[in-house]
């Protein structure tokens, strides 16, 4: 059984419930355009899979948004989210000001795969808001000794975050649409001045990740996805993605990561 | 605790707060946050004749107050059900109540009957009001005699109790109401979602895959309030009611509209632990009102001899 931070279990019969949903903000800054990254404080951060998510409650809005784990700190006991503007209620949630409260539950889904040989020569492959959640597996792939490359895309310069970050971790490409910044193109167009690498891991559009799972169709790949959710822990039947099995998965249970071979994009 | 029990039809509900159907799987995912035996029941996902893989993607959409889904009955058929998600809810101790779905009077008949066999299953919801399948459910949740012949149908096909569950998409839901309740539904169980649309202004068009969806959520609450008022002065039968609840408030005011038990859709999907929360708060909320036993609330919102349940 997984554990919950934010919704911890009970294991008592009392019908005590023993919980703590509520994330205290630490900080919110606008780190790109319409693009922000907000710390989150909560007494039992633990044990985050890389590319696992949290469930934020919005005030006034029926369904969670659903938003990938960019960081984690477990000496601080704070867990970054990066999130792009796109509605109300992404726009309530950059409003919200420090020392706020925010009900959440979570981390959810599964997470990337992280068993890849030693001293493995890494690709990860972001494109806008997908890039968040590769920056703490690449960490953690980092902290075991792996090799780095990332590959960022955006639509336009305005819109690229974390490539500082990124570049802490190994060699970072950027690529725009327009070439307002780093090279112009798609993230697709710079996979050959890449060394031989052993698997990659891609988070983005669902367009993006078609491309590139055709490109390195060769190559051992993860991919997380994305959908409009309503439960987030597999229970309404939302998000759901065609396997190669002729059934479906569910992304948020089921992943949100799947292997490029399992599913049909 | 005895102030929150109920007795329905087959069921002994130790309180009147069930998850509704299709908002809680058949419960595996939620006995990771809590102990699924704290609660009255449970109202379990739809099940068909064979398996159905439901709508495409997106299959929903937040909307003011609420949520239009489109998900299409997606479950795995009646038999993999009993196969494979009975055997873990027989661990509970809390009512079970299957919800029997399909696109033909035959295949209605056949899950009732699928479903008789077991012991797990205390009672049987009759879906006949899901609008987002092609063919079946709504056409049955329409019309009067569609409503009663495939209830009388289930009845025969099964001993146990059978809740109808209603369509609000209908000019008159007592009409519909008293149709179930002349072809012998045990109870009913109001109301199913209303349908909705919503459209993307870039796209310029719906939404949701399927156009159509229900909408669900504290939207719909007085919607509900309102046709349980109305249904409960003219039926003898309980309802289980449902639209929007979301705290324990709004079940005492479901009771007070006739209802004798509750389900809580939408409201999981924001708060996994919403149902125990609710079990807890209830008896302040008695307590807040001057009620000293959820039965002694049933039917008190409506005029004076109005509620024709005998209790």
């Amino acid at each position: 059984m997984r554990g919950y931070i934010m919704v911890q279990q009970q294991n008592d019969s009392s019908h005590k419930l023993v919980q703590n949903k509520m994330l205290q903000v630490c900080s919110v800054r606008s780190i790109a355009m319409d693009t922000f990254e907000m710390i989150l404080s909560h007494p039992s951060v633990k044990d985050v899979h890389p590319g696992q998510f949290l469930n934020l409650v919005i005030d006034g809005h029926m369904l969670p948004r659903p938003i990938s784990i960019a960081d984690v700190d477990i000496e601080k006991g704070t867990l970054t989210i990066l999130f792009k503007v796109i509605g109300a209620g992404t726009r309530k949630l950059s409003y919200c000001p420090s020392g706020s409260l925010i009900e959440a539950f979570g981390p959810i889904g599964n997470g990337f795969t992280l068993d890849a040989r030693p001293n493995a020569h890494i690709l990860l492959i972001g494109g806008g808001i997908g890039v968040p959640p590769l920056y703490y597996l690449g960490k953690t792939l980092k902290a075991e000794g792996h090799t780095i490359t990332s590959i960022l895309g955006f639509q336009s310069k305005d819109y690229v975050f974390y490539e500082a970050e990124f570049s802490e971790l190994g060699r970072t490409i950027v690529v725009t649409d327009d070439g307002s910044q780093g090279q112009k193109g798609y993230v697709t167009s710079v996979l050959d001045d890449i060394p031989a690498f052993d698997r990659y891991y891609s988070c983005g559009p669902t367009a993006m990740l078609r491309s590139v799972s055709d490109a390195l169709a060769e190559t051992e790949g993860y991919l997380s996805l994305e959908e409009r959710m309503a439960c987030g822990v597999g229970a309404c039947m939302a998000c759901i993605i065609s396997s190669q099995d002729g059934r479906y998965k569910k992304i948020c249970s089921d992943g949100p990561v799947f292997s490029a071979k399992e599913v049909i994009l | 605790m005895d102030r929150l029990a109920v007795e329905l039809p087959g069921l002994h509900l130790k309180n009147p707060v069930m998850p509704a159907s299709g908002c809680f799987g058949f419960g595996r995912e939620y006995s990771q946050f809590y102990d699924l035996s704290i609660l009255g029941g449970i109202m379990i996902k739809s099940a068909t004749g064979s398996e159905r893989i439901g709508n495409p993607t997106p299959r929903v959409a937040e909307t003011p107050m609420g949520m239009l889904n489109a998900i299409g009955l997606q479950n795995p058929g009646v038999e993999e059900i009993i196969a494979n998600e009975l055997p873990f809810l027989a661990n509970y101790d809390t009512e079970i109540i299957a919800n029997v779905a399909g696109g033909t009077i035959d295949e209605y008949e056949a899950v009732a009957r699928a479903f008789n066999e077991t012991d797990v299953v205390s009672a049987l919801e009759l879906n006949i009001s899901c609008p987002n399948v092609k063919e079946g459910g709504i056409q049955f949740g329409t019309d009067p005699f569609m409503a009663a012949k495939v209830t009388e149908i289930v009845k025969k096909a099964s001993n146990k109790p059978v809740y109808v569950k209603l369509s609000p998409n209908v000019t008159d839901i007592v009409q519909m109401a008293t149709a179930v309740e002349a072809a012998g539904a045990d109870g009913l169980s109001m109301i199913n979602t209303l349908t909705g649309m919503h459209i993307n202004l870039e796209t310029r068009r719906p939404l949701l895959a399927n156009q159509i969806g229900g909408l669900s959520g504290p939207a719909i609450k007085p919607v509900a309030i309102k046709m349980i008022y109305e249904v409960s002065q003219h039926v003898a039968i309980p309802i289980i009611g449902m639209g929007g609840i979301m705290t324990a408030d709004d079940v005492l005011e479901f009771l007070l509209a006739g209802a004798s038990a509750v389900a809580v859709g939408t409201a999981n999907f924001a708060n996994p632990v919403v149902c125990p929360e609710i079990i807890v708060d209830l008896p302040n909320v008695l307590d807040r009102y001057h009620f000293t036993t959820v039965r002694e609330a049933i039917g008190k919102g409506l005029p004076n001899g109005k509620h024709l349940l005998s209790t």
